[in-house]
């Protein structure tokens, strides 16, 4: 299993976010649905230690997380935020940036030919990308690091729907090509059926059905 | 330098006048500042009459050690004050309390190691206290620019922890924002020293009678002073209370509610 979900649960500002969520996510493609609040987006962020949970144990290939050196794991479960948060300065700073950290040596055109932009996006000022640009471009950044899974929290949330087809295709290429296992929040079960061969579905922090997706998004 | 002069108490009063006009325009224009220019108004003559008689007993008694404590005192208040206006920063406290302490004791021994003044309460007291007010203000200003950054840019930290940074490195150009903020106001008025402003020590020294050439001498050691001091205090203090922001996992934490 890629992640293995014992019990977890999360209060956070006397508010409890997660309760009681035992579940595995294996590898492929898992999608994490639910309505908004539900707590998808701070599920994924346990999911490489950005948050630690209050309650409960989350594994990682048969090892607690907590067992994990923090900065490795995230440099291996590569987590894509919701909102574009890219570093002042261009594309290929942004790049370059994330392979150092991972000690890898990049082939940029083709990490932005994966996150679906061409190549003269390396030059390009961040601040004067689209949101979707931007978003791709935080794709394209998560890849030089070479990640063995890939956490993508609402991916296409700020696109439309020409873009949002853009950026599944892009998802479903990724799999093939770099054999990664994908684990995707979205709010929209249609996009979880198209993404995932597993799925999680949350309703107000606990797990109501997880499973192959069909099943688990009867 | 033997030059003194004497101001009357009636001469301070007619100050006051000043002050009147300060409190007509806030309640005139409606900034509803009239209490604040109140309190100051009392605080400056009470403080200052207080530290007078202190440092009049502390050079009557030439004692390192009396100069020491109130050293002590002024980078404990310095930092007290100075927290309250880094509140978004946790436990600023403490990284207030190094950052003055460190800046007042590199930059006081300094001017002595280097043989510019003598290790003695005349000069010590009011080069210390110049020293530590503007390495305060200096901090809060960082420390109050490192919070709002913190917040404000939460997402772009998060977002590079997540590739792998560390929370200095995440951090970084957040605490660089911060150290500038703290340090440019002095950077900018050492610039137009002179031109647009006369320091204020030089002003007390001119009016005291003193020769201009040391008054400006003067004035010119005080100012790199007070530049390393303040240069000092903001590094340390937004190089150790970034920290707080962060868990031991390189996580950032949630924010105060």
């Amino acid at each position: 299993m890629l992640f293995d979900l014992d019990d977890v649960g999360l209060v956070r500002s006397g508010s409890r976010v997660l309760a009681s969520i035992s579940a595995v996510i294996p590898e492929g493609a898992t999608a994490i649905v639910g309505p908004s609040g539900s707590g998808k987006s701070t599920l994924l962020r346990l999911l490489n230690r950005l948050a630690d949970p209050n309650e409960g144990t989350i594994s990682y290939l048969g090892r607690p997380l907590a067992e994990y050196d923090p900065l490795k794991l995230r440099r291996e479960v590569a987590l894509v935020p919701q909102l574009p948060a890219l570093l002042e300065g261009t594309v290929e700073f942004n790049l370059r940036y994330a392979a150092e950290l991972a000690g890898t040596t990049p082939d940029l055109s083709r990490c932005l030919r994966l996150a679906g932009l061409t190549a003269d996006f390396a030059g390009r000022d961040v601040s004067k990308l689209s949101v979707g640009e931007q978003q791709r471009a935080m794709l394209a950044r998560a890849l030089v690091q070479e990640p063995r899974a890939l956490l993508l929290d609402e991916p296409t949330s700020a696109l439309d729907h020409r873009a949002r087809d853009a950026v599944e295709a892009t998802l479903a290429q990724l799999r093939t090509e770099l054999a990664i296992s994908l684990v995707v929040v979205s709010h929209d079960p249609g996009q979880a059926r198209r993404l995932g061969d597993w799925a999680m579905r949350l309703e107000a922090g606990r797990v109501a059905a997880c499973g192959k997706v069909d099943r688990a998004l009867l | 330098m033997t030059t003194s002069i004497h101001v009357s108490v009636g001469q301070v009063a007619a100050s006051l006048v000043l002050v009147a006009i300060a409190a007509l325009i806030s309640r005139w224009r409606g900034t509803d500042l009239e209490r604040d220019i109140g309190i100051a108004t009392i605080r400056s003559i009470v403080q200052l009459t207080a530290i007078g008689y202190a440092i009049k007993l502390i050079f009557e008694t030439d004692s390192i050690w009396l100069v020491l404590a109130l050293l002590s005192v002024m980078v404990l208040f310095g930092a007290l004050t100075a927290r309250s206006r880094a509140k978004r920063v946790p436990n600023a406290f403490w990284p207030l309390l190094i950052a003055l302490a460190v800046a007042g004791a590199a930059t006081l021994g300094l001017v002595v190691a280097l043989g510019i003044f003598d290790p003695t309460p005349r000069y010590l007291v009011p080069v210390g206290g110049m020293v530590i007010g503007n390495a305060m203000t200096a901090s809060a200003v960082a420390l109050n620019r490192l919070g709002d950054e913190m917040v404000d840019s939460r997402g772009r930290i998060e977002a590079t922890l997540a590739l792998g940074a560390t929370a200095r490195q995440a951090a970084l150009p957040t605490v660089r924002r911060s150290l500038r903020s703290g340090t440019i106001a002095l950077i900018d008025s050492t610039k137009t020293t002179g031109l647009i402003f006369f320091p204020g020590t030089m002003v007390g020294m001119l009016l005291a009678g003193a020769d201009p050439t040391d008054a400006v001498r003067l004035q010119l050691i005080l100012l790199y002073s007070l530049l390393g001091s303040v240069s000092i205090a903001a590094l340390l203090a937004t190089g150790l209370a970034y920290r707080n922001f962060f868990t031991a996992a390189q996580q950032l934490r949630e924010p105060d509610r």
